[in-house]
């Protein structure tokens, strides 16, 4: 089922909104230190799959193992019990989440936003939180915007921060849910090279983009989903260089 | 690009002097709107108001020496007492019920929920006037009070109804319950008001629910629910008029209790609104303070930082003339 070198394995995970099937059976296996990238048309289920995987969202049925172990839930015979809040939030812990919409805390700090989990959730010395946190914000290049509010940062920044945030807590495993959509094209870059650092030292990541070259440059395996299904996977030379599925090449098409 | 004309040419032909550019460094002066007719009103508000000063002043019956000898008497004095009390009791137990009706709304347990919106639906809907009353004569209802098991068991304690609720009691009930479904549906409107996304965010990083609640929530939603809640609070204060009625001498009361034996009926009103306005301008301007406190972080158009809100009020008069400073600006 999952051997030591699997950060993440999904198997038939199935999803549906009111009726509406949103993922029809995925299955996906990523490597430890492995950098995922999840492309798609939207509403593939991409985001969906994701949220599944930090249990933001419950799946219908399916499993899901994070570093050799359930998240949300308990096995029990063939079925999956759903766990307390306690235990999903401490699993949640190892996983960190970056957001599209940033959704940084905008009462706190860029430095409080970044102590509060570590703090509230791992009992960290407030002094010992700090001194981390400077140190992830001065690594994603904002060491001059330590006490600014979120409102006071562009979207960048912001974004920047939001990924401290998660840094904070020593995640095994970060996801990203289309982090640099919501930015002005200018500030895209200084996104991903924060990305592509974390990469190079070693982070999983599993990442929702529209960015190709991103994709390309970083991924070491590209997914490409459509209609709630893994239509193709593989090196990004050969899924984004080579397609062999018609919807792949139509997709790649329009967005190249 | 081919279907437009260049950049430059387009300007020009916009330029009223017939294509030709004007000279560099030449900046037309903007010419404010002028707007005689707020001269017109202000003039006509400020006669109404110096017929208003006018009729106070020559009025005998307004009887200003007989405010003066009350406005610090000692029975009005502690109907003040009375009435900051209450309000202050009422507004915390309104607040308590509030947030727990509030929490109970948002419950997914459907039971939980109806729970409260029945409360809400109750309080909300008889006159707080009635409520009054009705706590006033609980004894009626209920002769002994008594603590043990419920449907007809064993009771541990009991207490006459008359000796536990006194008139303060019956009014803090009263208010409290009274206020808390209004307060309920602030809070409830506050939570709301903060986007999803924050309470992912925190769970995202490990948060608990109550912890999401406490940190992340409340803290935003608060911006939301405290320019409601002072006026609630300053209509609270209005509202204690009411414990009149059942008897409890508050500012109204004492004001009556007094002009019942020396028939100034009017200048002894006049006291207690003295009051009623005295406190309220005190409660606007904490109101303002706490507003400010809750506004860190806070910068966009949408909630207009408190600096930015200030610095509107400052301006007001001179923008109410459009005094062309900017325009005198221009000039040099």
């Amino acid at each position: 089922m999952t051997s030591n070198g699997d950060m993440l394995v999904a198997e038939e995970v199935h999803k549906s909104f009111h009726g509406l099937e949103v993922l029809r059976g995925v299955d996906l296996r990523v490597k430890r230190g492995e950098v995922v990238c999840l492309i798609g048309p939207s509403g593939s289920g991409k985001s969906t799959f994701l949220r599944c995987i930090n249990h933001l969202e419950k799946m219908d049925s399916g499993r899901i193992h994070i570093d050799g172990s359930l998240v949300g839930f308990r096995p029990d015979g063939d079925r999956l019990r759903e766990v307390g809040e306690r235990e999903v939030a401490e699993k949640r812990a190892s996983i960190g989440m970056v957001f599209q919409r940033f959704n940084l805390f905008p009462h706190m700090t860029a430095m409080e936003n970044v102590t509060m989990a570590p703090v509230l959730v791992k009992g960290e010395k407030r002094d010992a939180a700090a001194i981390r946190a400077r140190e992830l914000l001065t690594r994603v290049g904002l060491a001059d915007k330590l006490d600014s509010y979120p409102a006071f940062l562009s979207g960048g920044q912001q974004q920047r921060v939001a990924i401290a945030r998660a840094l904070a807590m020593n995640p095994k495993l970060m996801l990203f849910d289309e982090p640099t959509s919501a930015l002005d094209p200018e500030l895209v870059g200084e996104v991903l090279d924060v990305m592509k650092r974390l990469a190079k030292d070693g982070m999983t990541m599993v990442v929702v983009t529209h960015e190709m070259a991103f994709a390309r440059e970083v991924g070491d395996m590209v997914i490409f989903m459509a209609d709630g299904q893994i239509v193709e996977q593989g090196p990004p030379g050969e899924v984004l260089g080579n397609p062999r599925h018609e919807r792949t090449r139509s997709f790649l098409a329009k967005t190249l | 690009m081919s279907e437009f004309p260049p950049t430059t040419e387009r300007i020009a032909t916009e330029l009223p002097s017939g294509g030709q550019r004007p000279p560099a460094g030449h900046r037309p002066v903007v010419v404010p709107q002028r707007h005689p007719w707020r001269w017109v009103s202000a003039a006509l508000v400020l006669f109404l108001a110096a017929v208003g000063v006018y009729i106070l002043v020559t009025n005998p019956n307004f009887n200003w020496p007989v405010v003066w000898e009350y406005l610090f008497s000692e029975k009005i004095l502690s109907g003040v007492v009375v009435t900051l009390e209450l309000t202050a009791i009422a507004m915390v137990i309104g607040c308590l019920i509030g947030v727990l009706l509030a929490g109970m709304r948002l419950s997914p347990n459907p039971i939980v929920s109806r729970g409260a919106a029945l409360y809400i639906w109750f309080f909300r809907g008889t006159p707080i006037l009635v409520q009054l009353i009705f706590w006033y004569n609980l004894a009626a209802l209920f002769p002994s009070i008594s603590i043990g098991i419920p449907f007809g068991g064993e009771a541990f304690a009991s207490v006459s109804a008359n000796t536990l609720i006194k008139p303060f009691t019956a009014a803090v009930l009263g208010l409290g319950l009274n206020e808390g479904a209004y307060m309920a549906e602030i809070v409830r409107a506050g939570m709301n008001s903060v986007d999803e996304g924050q309470v992912e965010a925190g769970r995202a990083l490990g948060l608990r629910r109550l912890q999401i609640m406490r940190r992340i929530v409340m803290p935003q939603a608060m911006r939301f629910i405290i320019p409601p809640t002072g006026n609630e609070t300053i209509g609270m204060l209005k509202t204690t008029a009411l414990v009149s009625v059942i008897a409890l001498s508050d500012i109204l009361y004492s004001a009556q209790q007094i002009y019942a034996q020396n028939f100034e009926t009017i200048p002894l009103l006049i006291v207690a609104s003295l009051w009623y306005l005295a406190i309220t301008s005190v409660l606007t301007m904490i109101q303002g303070r706490i507003e400010a406190r809750f506004n860190r972080g806070a910068v966009s158009a949408f909630y207009g930082g408190a600096a930015a809100a200030s610095a509107t009020k400052r301006r007001t008069l001179r923008g109410l003339f459009e005094l062309r400073g900017a325009a005198g600006e221009d000039d040099k």
